[in-house]
């Protein structure tokens, strides 16, 4: 088995080490992931759209935020792209090679190239496992025999992670960690496969204002140095702009604003896009005597969406007989800068 | 630093926690003052000891306290000579009320909500069940819930408006002094900019003092009158937002400030490197000392607050 891991990865690999930036990592296609509800555990009773058409490239070395409020759909475009919920439709395209059709000797391969990044750290990781257990944990998995060499990996890791010196931490357990360490384990682990995307989901929300700077400066030199593709799922923006190359913007299932980090904060063309920008705040003492244009409302629910543009319903320049009848395809702006909104038509 | 003008005062209050480890100093001889109609924000990482001061302000004691002492002046008089009973009867809802962390949570899932806001007023004010209701409502719209939702169960509203619900529920007595753990902190951008605009035009309209405790800098400058740095049980620097948000003065303020990314402008965000102290075994000295980019010799020794440009200051560098 582990041979034959080994050498489907020797195989798929020496066709992409050039790892050229402008090469497609990941790919993916109209993907649609629907969740069907049913009614006393038979009767079908519709489906929550969770995430509709999406389509985007991931380029070898590049970072992408996927931006959106809670229930937007990006927990479950991203545990699509880690293989946890089947697509509805649609392909995922990793190195070409389509996950929908992957055996499990594909999956081996694919997990070792894919890591993940939790939200929670202490959840995230086994309470009665050593660091150095949870980190050996997929090499064991991944097949490497030799003990040492194991031992080798997870100290060399844990240094890029900076969790130095090692012997301080191979030996404790993480509730003996505070949360920042608890977190740059879970980053360790993720990295300890040497994959080339990383997908981590809200890595910083669950920590300090003064340790999340640290986490977020560490993803971003290992994504540098590493060449690593970064998904990096947010709903803040203001963490964005010193983490990656471009942002998705999603509401209700789409996404509605594809675009370079500056751009879109200079020139965020759609107008959910613009509302998001408006109600991040600074840290000014004059913010207390405006008040701030919020689009009434609440985000709609995803098993009955409404027709058209689905922000429509709370946007204020919204065209009549456009909007709310027929769904908006993607505009482009300007090069990369693509909105799904009728005003750009 | 007493006037007329002041809502509350605290003076050297303590809140220290019995466990198994021993006492954690929680809340560690916090001094601090509030006017009418003035909003103050208590900014601090986890862990500092800020929501057992909203519990210290309001006496909410769990089973296991250890100290509890100090002086808690309300409109000039000292509360903390009222015992239990009389503290319930005519402060705890009353005079001040309180916003819980994760109040969208706390709402009993089997009542109306409508049912909920209205109890406070029937309990301490006597008030009848359909009076009350009307007031309920009257808050309602202060808050921007529809009148309708009265009738609803806390299931059937979004965690924002559960959120807005909680605050009504804190201001239907129509206090005088509301303090809100974290209101904001489970939720949406956009629920959380609208949230902020209820409390700015509860502010004006109402006339309600605010203690805002929270962690995320950025958003609490959206009601800031002023600003106390909360470091390890105590509080060590008290501003006026406008002068915190451009120059703070303690050296954790300044790390706390560079610290938080920001949307416009071009500042790299800078972390502070090491931990803050255990509340169980605090050093002397300053308490920040270790993390200190300033300490110096002094700072061994336990800082005054310093009095700079009507600004309050713990730090050795203003003496």
């Amino acid at each position: 088995m582990v041979m034959i891991a080994k050498s489907a990865e020797e195989k798929i690999t020496g066709v992409s080490e050039a790892n050229v930036k402008g090469d497609v990592l990941l790919s993916v296609r109209d993907l649609r992931v629907w969740f069907e509800l049913r009614r006393f555990g038979f009767g079908h009773a519709g489906y929550v759209r969770a995430v509709d058409n999406v389509s985007f490239d991931l380029h070898y070395g590049e970072a992408v935020a996927v931006v959106g409020e809670s229930g937007c759909g990006k927990s479950s475009l991203m545990k699509s792209i880690l293989g946890l919920n089947k697509p509805t439709k649609g392909n995922i395209l990793f190195e070409g090679k389509d996950i929908n059709t992957f055996d499990t000797q594909n999956w081996h391969w694919y997990r070792r190239k894919v890591g993940y990044v939790q939200q929670d750290p202490y959840g995230a990781l086994a309470p009665f496992m050593t660091v150095q257990r949870i980190l050996e944990e997929p090499l064991i998995v991944h097949g490497v025999k030799n003990a040492d060499e194991r031992e080798q990996r997870v100290r060399k890791v844990m240094d890029e992670v900076k969790l130095s010196p090692a012997d301080d931490f191979l030996s404790k357990y993480p509730h003996m960690l505070s949360g920042g360490q608890q977190q740059r384990v879970v980053i360790a682990r993720a990295m300890v496969m040497e994959p080339k995307l990383i997908v981590a989901d809200e890595p910083v929300s669950m920590l300090d204002a003064s340790v999340r700077v640290e986490i977020l400066k560490l993803l971003r030199g290992l994504q540098e140095s590493h060449n690593l593709a970064m998904i990096y799922i947010t709903h803040d923006l203001s963490t964005v702009r010193y983490f990656s190359e471009r942002i998705f913007v999603m509401y209700a299932g789409n996404i509605v604003e594809k675009s370079p980090v500056k751009e879109l904060l200079n020139n965020p063309s759609h107008p959910y896009t613009a509302a998001l920008l408006t109600a991040t705040s600074d840290p000014d003492s004059r913010n207390a005597e405006t008040f701030k244009e919020i689009p009434p409302g609440e985000p709609p629910s995803l098993v009955s969406p409404p027709t058209g543009c689905r922000f429509h319903p709370r946007c204020s320049r919204k065209i009549d007989n456009l909007c709310d009848v027929e769904e908006p395809p993607e505009f482009e702006i300007s090069a990369g800068h693509h909105a799904a909104c009728w005003l750009y038509k | 630093m007493m006037n007329s003008n002041t809502l509350l005062r605290l003076e050297d209050l303590k809140l220290h926690f019995r466990t198994t480890s021993g006492i954690v100093q929680a809340v560690d001889g916090v001094n601090f003052s509030l006017g009418y109609n003035e909003a103050v924000v208590v900014l601090g990482e986890s862990g500092c000891g800020k929501s057992s001061l909203a519990k210290a302000i309001l006496r909410l004691l769990p089973r296991n306290t250890a100290e509890y002492s100090g002086k808690v002046f309300l409109n000039g008089s000292d509360v903390m000579t009222l015992d239990d009973e009389e503290f319930r009867r005519n402060v705890r809802w009353i005079m001040m009320s309180l916003v819980p962390q994760a109040a969208m949570n706390s709402l009993n899932p089997v009542l109306k909500v409508g049912d909920q806001i209205a109890e406070p007023l029937m309990v301490h004010h006597g008030v009848k069940k359909d009076e009350a209701l009307k007031t309920a409502l009257a808050m309602f719209q202060h808050v921007g819930v529809p009148g309708a939702f009265l009738d609803r169960y806390a299931f059937e509203l979004s965690g924002g408006m559960r959120q807005r619900v909680a605050i009504a529920m804190a201001l239907v007595t129509s206090p005088a002094l509301v303090v809100l753990d974290e209101p904001t902190s489970a939720l949406d951008v956009l629920t959380q900019a609208n949230i902020f605009n209820v409390l700015k035009r509860l502010k004006g309209e109402l006339e309600t003092s605010f203690i805002l405790i929270t962690h995320d800098i950025a958003t609490s400058s959206e009601l800031a009158d002023r600003v106390a740095v909360m470091y390890a049980g105590q509080i060590v620097e008290v501003s006026d937002a406008k002068n915190f948000f451009t120059a703070p003065l303690h050296p954790y303020s300044q790390k706390l400030m560079a610290s938080v990314p920001r949307l416009r402008g071009d500042e790299e965000p800078e972390f502070i490197t090491g931990r803050p102290p255990s509340l169980l075994n605090l050093p002397s000295g300053c308490r920040f000392r270790d993390r200190c980019p300033a300490a110096f010799g002094k700072c061994s020794e336990d800082p005054p607050v310093i009095v700079k440009d009507q600004r309050l200051v713990k730090c050795w560098l203003y003496n």
